[in-house]
């Protein structure tokens, strides 16, 4: 395993382009953030999440850290957003397994979903990066949970008004 | 100077990533172990094994010889007598000892001799900033628990001890200072004297962290000066899970003891307790026996070398790091630079590289072999007062060469290019 084969293209752009950064206030109905701290760096990220109905809406981010983790914010962030709830979770999933995978691809059917993030799969061979890779997906994960609970609280008030 | 003693260090043969010979520049962390630690363990284990100061059958006899001759080589080694060092499972214990005893002195424990150890509110605690956490979360702790109040010597720009306001900080009211004897960042070697000096000026205790010290250069206690100093095996070619509290004895006899068990009373009554001296009312309970062997045949090792020469031999590794880091673009040492003469460094440097963060420098590093500490290394306050959050470190050791250190140099030459950052 070369070093090259960790750090993909994929993986260097999105690292330098940040997709989704900025913490901007989300108008969704359903709203939760989350701050991630990565112990043994002091890298953190700090993420918004919004949901509207069954959808995840926007997300939004701001942090710091090493290229792995920053663009594996950003690939989630492109990944995620629009997405259904369940397929959103089934991304998570598949997401979680790759970096399980010490190194080995997973099916088809998971990659396809994975897209640019199947560029990971290297990282699963390094068990202190695979911190990294996670730590905005345990962001995301977190802040969903608050906005689904927010949106469909927002739904029965919505309901009973 | 130092002979080769690669030799004596099995773990250097081996390979690691792509096959590449294993360049181990992380003996700051942990330090790998030579020969003659391994077979001590190994000898004990194999022929003496048995419970310490307990039972009197031959083999419980040979185990508590084992156990205080290495006690004495440890004690040796810092120029201290034998009743004089504790053993801790490590230098965190070991701060934590002293300053939980302080929590029990606080709390009414001891009776009056323990007295020098209450803190309360209207007293200091006084640290430094560019403490590992280990010396700083346990005084913390104790202000927080007590209501005295954590002072701290600053550090500068470059990240040195500002040691020209000490009386403002260590007031009339401290009742302790707790400081390294070298920084596990920079390693610059503090200057211990007006801190000491100070210290005992207002009464206070004097608390060294002599982690980094002791296993690379002479430390005499006696010559220093302090009170209480920790340390731990496993960065001075020993075991982990074994490291020491050396303090003056009368400290010890009348610090209140925090781990309570077997083995460190004199009379037990359902109500009541009396502790034995020190360093017995220290250790309840089975201690690591064999790691205390194995760090007692470190000390004996590192002796057999001379300080003074381990001292010289990484004096050199530093200056190849520090000036072949220094001397690339886009790359901060951090610590103080300029005139050498001015401060002593321990072998290592720490660097920061602009616009890569210092895990993906650490890959790049491992992926040509190079094992070197990447994130804060424990010292979290530090990093913030430079405007870090981490930095990628190379810390030597007796069988670092000067190889090793070129090829630190050189890995780090390539860093930024391999991640296209040209600016």
């Amino acid at each position: 395993m070369s070093l090259e084969a960790m750090y993909q293209q994929v993986i260097m752009d999105h690292a330098r382009e940040g997709h989704g950064r900025g913490l901007v206030d989300l108008t969704a109905a359903g709203r939760g953030e989350s701050h991630q701290v990565n112990p043994t760096c002091g890298d953190e990220v700090t993420m918004r999440v919004g949901v509207d109905g069954d959808t995840v809406a926007a997300i939004a981010w701001e942090g710091h850290g090493c290229s792995i983790s920053q663009a594996s914010i950003s690939v989630l962030s492109e990944l995620v957003e629009g997405e259904s709830l369940d397929t959103a979770d089934e991304i998570y999933e598949a997401f979680r397994a790759l970096m399980q995978s010490k190194g080995e691809h997973l099916d088809e059917e998971r990659e396809d979903l994975l897209g640019d993030a199947t560029a990971f799969v290297g990282v699963g061979k390094y068990p202190a990066r695979i911190k990294c890779a996670l730590l905005g997906w345990m962001a995301f994960r977190d802040a969903l949970i608050q906005a689904r609970t927010a949106s469909s609280g927002a739904a029965v008030e919505g309901g009973e008004a | 100077m130092l002979p080769d003693l690669r030799g004596d260090f099995p773990i250097l043969t081996r390979t690691v990533r792509n096959g590449r010979p294993l360049v181990y520049l992380d003996s700051g962390a942990t330090a790998q172990r030579p020969l003659a630690v391994l077979e001590a363990e190994a000898a004990f284990s194999r022929e003496h094994n048995g419970a310490v100061a307990r039972g009197a059958h031959l083999l419980a006899e040979e185990a508590t010889d084992a156990f205080e001759t290495a006690r004495a080589s440890v004690a040796e080694l810092i120029g201290a007598s034998a009743d004089e060092v504790v053993w801790t499972s490590g230098a965190t214990a070991a701060l934590n000892l002293v300053a939980n005893g302080m929590l029990q002195a606080s709390l009414g424990a001891g009776g009056a001799e323990a007295e020098r150890f209450r803190v309360g509110p209207g007293d200091r605690i006084v640290v430094t900033e560019l403490e590992h956490h280990a010396n700083l979360i346990p005084w913390q702790q104790l202000a927080a628990r007590t209501g005295a109040e954590l002072a701290w010597i600053p550090v500068d720009d470059a990240g040195e001890l500002i040691l020209d306001g000490l009386s403002e900080i260590i007031t009339e009211a401290t009742k302790v200072v707790a400081f390294t004897h070298a920084s596990n960042v920079t390693g610059v070697i503090t200057d211990v004297e007006p801190i000491v000096r100070r210290a005992h000026e207002v009464g206070a205790l004097a608390v060294l962290d002599g982690c980094q010290s002791v296993p690379h250069i002479p430390v005499d206690v006696a010559q220093l000066g302090v009170d209480l100093m920790a340390f731990s095996g496993h960065k001075m070619l020993g075991p982990t899970g074994v490291g020491a509290l050396w303090g003056r004895k009368e400290l010890l006899d009348a610090l209140p003891p925090s781990v309570f068990g077997g083995g460190a009373i004199a009379i037990v009554t359902m109500e009541t307790t009396t502790w034995l001296d020190a360093p017995t009312r220290f250790e309840p309970g089975t201690q690591p026996v064999a790691q205390a062997v194995g760090m007692g045949a470190a000390a004996r090792y590192l002796m057999d070398l001379g300080m003074e020469n381990v001292a010289r031999h990484e004096a050199r590794i530093a200056q190849i790091l520090r000036e072949g880091a220094a001397a690339l673009p886009g790359v901060r040492l951090i610590g103080p630079v300029g005139d050498p003469t001015r401060f002593d460094v321990l072998g290592l440097a720490a660097v920061a590289v602009e616009g890569v963060h210092t895990h993906d420098v650490g890959q790049v590093l491992d992926d040509r072999g190079i094992a070197a500490r990447v994130g804060h290394h424990c010292a979290q306050p530090l990093h913030r007062r430079l405007g870090l959050t981490g930095s990628t470190r190379a810390s030597a050791h007796v069988y670092t060469t000067e190889d090793d250190a070129h090829a630190f140099v050189e890995a780090l030459a390539g860093v930024r290019e391999f991640f296209g950052v040209t600016v």
